[in-house]
């Protein structure tokens, strides 16, 4: 089992260390020649959303990972790659790659002041350790996306079919439990049974 | 500033990572930097070349400015406060800037004493020229580190001494006994525990760009080669011939930095370089100020 990084921008390192905490494969996906690897999954970190979608269309690599993600690549968005994922952003007419029906609300709970930290839900897996930075919230949700995690009455965390993301960022902490969900419940893919469960307390 | 508060404005340098940080002077720069693909901007009155040029004393900028270019784009703003001036520190507070750089391109307010960063609780990034001033701007609260380089300058030369200096100096602290950590730590005057932490780690606790004298995709690359998480770029590119052109050039360099036939294509054709100025020829060397 292999899972791509997206390492155009951003804090695509610390997805790296929670994979490697799980005993699985990585790489990062940096330019064209990349892609053309084989993956089971795909994770698009956090980090600017202008800079990564404007470097996937400069770098020629967006038709190529739109198709992918089209055709079933599981896909895991964190923050800005969530952003990337909507299929609608608030005040924006063009989204990126529209792959979850979810209208995303950017620098929802305001500049670096708002940004924070909390604890709740993950529905499936218990409460999570949750880190905001200039995150964005969902603001609604087509019929066919599964809400998975709700704060302060905003949606930060959902699921249609093959694509998973999350508002805030699993990988500031050193709970693995969303990675592990992800491999296994959206990738379908076994872990190494000697990976240990890692809980933030 | 909370332990959790200190965290999340780690946090945010780490989403910055991989990205280049431009300085612009007006909205419109502001919204070509994030068109061409600023991971943030940083919002100064006058970029550091024309501060050279024009001498006097320089200060934070005017509220209204900043607020402008806030307006004008979605990526983080920072701004720009003299050296333990700690109540420019708090008006940029008050707009709510993401990011203070307590900075030497300004005129120092304090010959001494830094900013207590600790009392704020908005983020704050510092220079240093090499590991020692590093972590005692982290131990007074800084959340991220740049090099100083020589601003202004468009000559790389400071900032490649600055990270070469830092991460080197890394390198000896990892290599060192534990006991011999505590006499390393009096030699340098810095805090032990930071500096046990880089003998355990071998970096920094904190986020680590490079900054001073960038001027090319070439420039921007071997800094991050050099081993600089990101970059930023003052007067490079609004003294250039082709800013918006040239930024994105830079900001593809810092995501592909090694990978020369790319490097090779995005260097073309880019128009004027900023002319700058040696290092020798310089009168003022702003990297001395605030050690």
């Amino acid at each position: 089992m292999k899972i791509g990084v997206l390492a155009l921008q951003g804090g695509f390192i610390e997805h790296i260390h929670i994979l490697q905490s799980l005993q699985v494969d990585t790489f990062e996906i940096r330019k064209k020649a990349d892609l053309s690897q084989e993956m089971d999954g795909l994770i698009i970190p956090g980090g600017e959303s202008t800079v990564i979608g404007k470097l996937l269309k400069d770098l020629d690599m967006y038709d190529d990972l739109k198709e992918k993600i089209e055709q079933g690549l599981p896909v895991f968005g964190t923050c800005a790659g969530m952003i990337l994922l909507a299929k609608q952003i608030e005040g924006k007419s063009n989204a990126c790659f529209g792959a979850i029906d979810i209208t995303v609300k950017r620098n929802a709970y305001g500049r670096q002041l708002g940004s924070f930290f909390t604890e709740a839900e993950f529905k499936g897996i218990g409460i999570i350790p949750m880190t905001f930075i200039r995150a964005p919230y969902i603001e609604s949700t087509g019929p066919n996306v599964e809400i998975l995690s709700v704060v302060d009455e905003h949606i930060v965390a959902a699921r249609e079919k093959n694509v998973l993301v999350t508002s805030y960022h699993p990988e500031l902490t050193s709970d693995n439990r969303v990675h592990r969900y992800f491999i296994q419940s959206v990738c379908h893919c076994g872990l190494d049974p000697q990976s240990q469960e890692q809980i933030l307390i | 500033m909370s332990t959790e508060r200190y965290e999340l404005n780690k946090n945010l340098a780490q989403m910055l990572k991989g990205g280049v940080i431009m300085d612009v002077s007006t909205p419109e720069q502001a919204r070509i930097a994030e068109e061409a693909g600023a991971a943030a901007v940083m919002a100064l009155e006058r970029i550091p070349a024309d501060i050279r040029a024009a001498g006097g004393v320089s200060r934070m900028s005017d509220p209204k400015m900043i607020k402008g270019i806030q307006a004008a784009v979605s990526i983080p703003v920072m701004a720009k406060v003299r050296i333990g001036h700690f109540v420019e520190a708090q008006i940029l507070e008050a707009l709510e800037i993401d990011y203070i750089d307590e900075s030497e391109v300004l005129s120092p307010a304090d010959d001494k004493f830094h900013v207590d960063k600790t009392k704020f609780k908005i983020p704050f990034v510092c220079g240093a020229k090499n590991l020692g001033e590093a972590l005692r701007r982290i131990e007074e609260g800084a959340s991220m580190i740049r090099t100083k380089g020589e601003p202004g300058t468009g000559d790389v030369i400071q900032a490649v001494r600055h990270i070469r200096a830092m991460l080197s100096e890394i390198r000896r602290i990892q290599s060192l006994k534990e006991d011999e950590l505590y006499y390393a730590a009096k030699e340098m005057q810095v805090p032990f525990d930071l500096l046990k932490y880089v003998h355990e780690n071998g970096k920094l606790p904190v986020v680590n760009f490079a900054a001073g004298g960038v001027a090319t995709p070439a420039d921007a690359a071997l800094m991050m080669q050099l081993g600089a998480e990101g970059v930023f770029v003052g007067s490079g590119i609004f003294k250039s011939g082709n800013p918006a052109k040239r930024a994105q050039a830079i900001v593809k360099a810092v995501t592909n930095y090694n990978d020369p036939k790319i490097l090779a294509e995005i260097s073309a054709d880019l128009g004027e370089a900023m002319i700058g100025i040696n290092e020798s020829e310089i009168q003022l060397l702003m990297a001395e100020r605030g050690i």
